[in-house]
């Protein structure tokens, strides 16, 4: 009785502190679109409004009209076509280590897996020397090369298509099937699950891909949605409301897709067994 | 014979992804190394003839350049105060939803997950604003309650606190859902037999599931530790590694030196002293790791 009551009471404090946490945890997003559909003049109030006054679409319209988010968008969108062509490359590579033995195998595995460990920073310059070696700066391809595939990807590919029954795969080779086509016919649709959440996170990736770009253009033409929300910071830095309708703009398309998606992002992570 | 033959298939399979991984993971790390003990700048860049080697002079003046100097000290001061705030703090988080029985808690765990999928550049363009000293949320909430506002990003110490809560926000959802995952590992025979010798809540917590969490703190605090040794973004967008070079960070050093000033061979050795930093503490964690799971 006692300590049913008790973990009642439990149950109500654990309640009430997360509630307030996941105030202070929206609380930026909230503050960032009201602001973005308020006017200049009215975004630096003392004291501010909560709720916009003068209910305005004025900065939206502003990024497209007389900045250039239209092409920073299209630039970002065409990465995010090259992200999934990266991660078709994953699933090959992660089919090849999975289902086949080859000389070589457990070495260039442990290769791919010590380049998580390469920090960023490091390959950064040596990175640009290279691809100012062959003649890729300033261009969509040199933007997107260095990150098209990951180990991480690669290591997760590999963990699911090795739980793939060797059975299917020998059947459709009986039928005289090539190697390629049965990873594109027989592999991929089996491994939709996993598909699926690297497909998310690849659409995050790309949509988000900020390092590259910035270090890589050398003009707006090739801008993606960060690098030219970081110019616009620093151009108009005293345009609050514009960089609020800015940053809306590149946030909630993958807030949007992440609660669509949550439960196959979070539950990727609950089952890939980290215990 | 059509497409991929079997004994060559593998190859075929794994070559696009090896050879990106060559080219742009590790052939990069003998380039750097070989880059600096060299004067490569844009000169250098632009014809091979003009490079020099320089023997260990740019690791030398690299190490008593007094803003790298300021770097490390603030990626330590990052990394001592952010690592152990990032993991109480998602450790708590975890715990709490774990502990909850209504299906309201599913929710908190998309909540406390939004920051982390988000832009890192659209959110530090928030809180910037959110940080403003005249016109920020924080400063206005500060004083209708009668304290004085904080000088968010304009004083050196306070700049750095300013980012580590701002990452921290960004850290904790994914950090959490990896404590979630391990707490529900655990057995819950382990919990019934503990409530049968009659321990409450709190040594549950301490006798069971810290213990056996063990490798997910590990893993996390290896995984944020490398992620703050980069801190690159927050800073960048911020406050430029302002002000009096407070925020900056190593990573944003080797940014700055090597793309907007172009002393490639200079940042590359600042790079390494990054990369043999971080290999350090990777092997000193686990040793540590290894020692505590001894008995």
């Amino acid at each position: 009785m006692n300590s049913n009551k008790k973990d009642k009471l439990f149950q109500w404090i654990a309640g009430i502190v997360l509630t307030l946490g996941g105030i202070m945890f929206v609380l930026p997003f909230i503050w960032m679109i009201l602001s973005s559909f308020k006017t200049e003049s009215e975004v630096i109030l003392i004291p501010p409004t909560l709720w916009p006054q003068g209910f305005t679409f004025e900065n939206y319209k502003n990024l497209f009209e007389n900045m250039n988010f239209a092409v920073y968008l299209k630039n970002t969108l065409i990465i995010v076509l090259f992200a999934f062509f990266g991660m078709f490359l994953n699933a090959m590579a992660g089919f090849g280590f999975a289902k086949y033995n080859f000389k070589g195998k457990d070495g260039i595995f442990f290769m791919v897996l010590a380049t998580m460990m390469i920090p960023s920073q490091v390959t950064m310059i040596p990175v640009y020397l290279i691809l100012n070696k062959m003649n890729l700066t300033n261009t969509m391809l040199g933007i997107v090369l260095p990150g098209l595939v990951g180990a991480f990807g690669i290591f997760l590919f590999r963990q699911f298509m090795t739980t793939i029954p060797d059975e299917i795969i020998e059947a459709t080779r009986l039928d005289g099937a090539s190697e390629f086509r049965t990873f594109v016919q027989i592999i991929l649709p089996v491994s939709k699950p996993i598909l699926a959440v690297q497909a998310i996170l690849a659409f995050i990736g790309g949509w988000n891909s900020f390092l590259w770009p910035l270090i890589m253009a050398n003009d707006e033409k090739l801008y993606t949605l960060s690098v030219g929300l970081s110019l616009l910071k620093s151009q108009y830095g005293g345009n609050f409301a514009l960089q609020m309708a800015g940053a809306t703009f590149m946030v909630m398309p993958i807030i949007i897709i992440f609660i669509i998606f949550q439960k196959n992002i979070i539950e990727n992570y609950t089952t890939s067994g980290l215990k | 014979m059509k497409g991929f033959t079997s004994r060559k298939a593998p190859y075929l399979f794994i070559a696009p992804a090896i050879i990106l991984l060559t080219v742009f993971s590790l052939l990069p790390i003998f380039v750097a190394l070989f880059i600096s003990f060299t004067d490569m700048d844009l000169a250098g860049l632009a014809d091979y003839s003009n490079l020099s080697f320089v023997g260990i002079k740019n690791y030398i003046n690299v190490l008593s350049d007094p803003v790298f100097l300021k770097a490390i000290f603030n990626t330590l001061f990052y990394v001592i105060i952010g690592v152990p705030l990032v993991i109480l703090t998602s450790l708590g988080v975890a715990l709490l939803i774990n502990l909850g029985k209504s299906k309201l808690f599913k929710v908190f765990r998309v909540v406390f997950y939004l920051p982390s999928v988000t832009n890192v550049v659209a959110v530090a363009v928030v809180w910037a604003y959110l940080y403003n000293p005249a016109f920020g949320l924080f400063n206005y909430i500060l004083e209708s309650m009668n304290l004085s506002a904080i000088p968010w990003l304009t004083e050196p110490t306070v700049a750095k606190i300013s980012l580590i809560l701002m990452a921290l926000w960004r850290a904790v959802g994914l950090n959490m859902i990896i404590f979630i995952a391990a707490l529900q590992g655990i057995p819950r025979s382990y919990y019934e037999a503990a409530e049968l010798d009659g321990a409450n809540t709190w040594q549950q917590i301490t006798a069971i599931t810290l213990p056996m969490l063990r490798f997910a703190i590990f893993f996390v605090s290896i995984t944020t530790m490398i992620g703050w040794l980069q801190f690159f973004e927050e800073p960048f967008i911020m406050t430029k590694g302002g002000p009096l070079d407070g925020t900056m960070s190593a990573a944003l050093f080797i940014y700055k030196n090597g793309f907007q000033l172009s002393n490639f061979g200079y940042a590359a050795a600042g790079s390494f002293v990054l990369f043999i930093a971080v290999i350090a503490v990777t092997l000193v964690q686990y040793k540590v790791q290894n020692k505590e799971s001894d008995y």
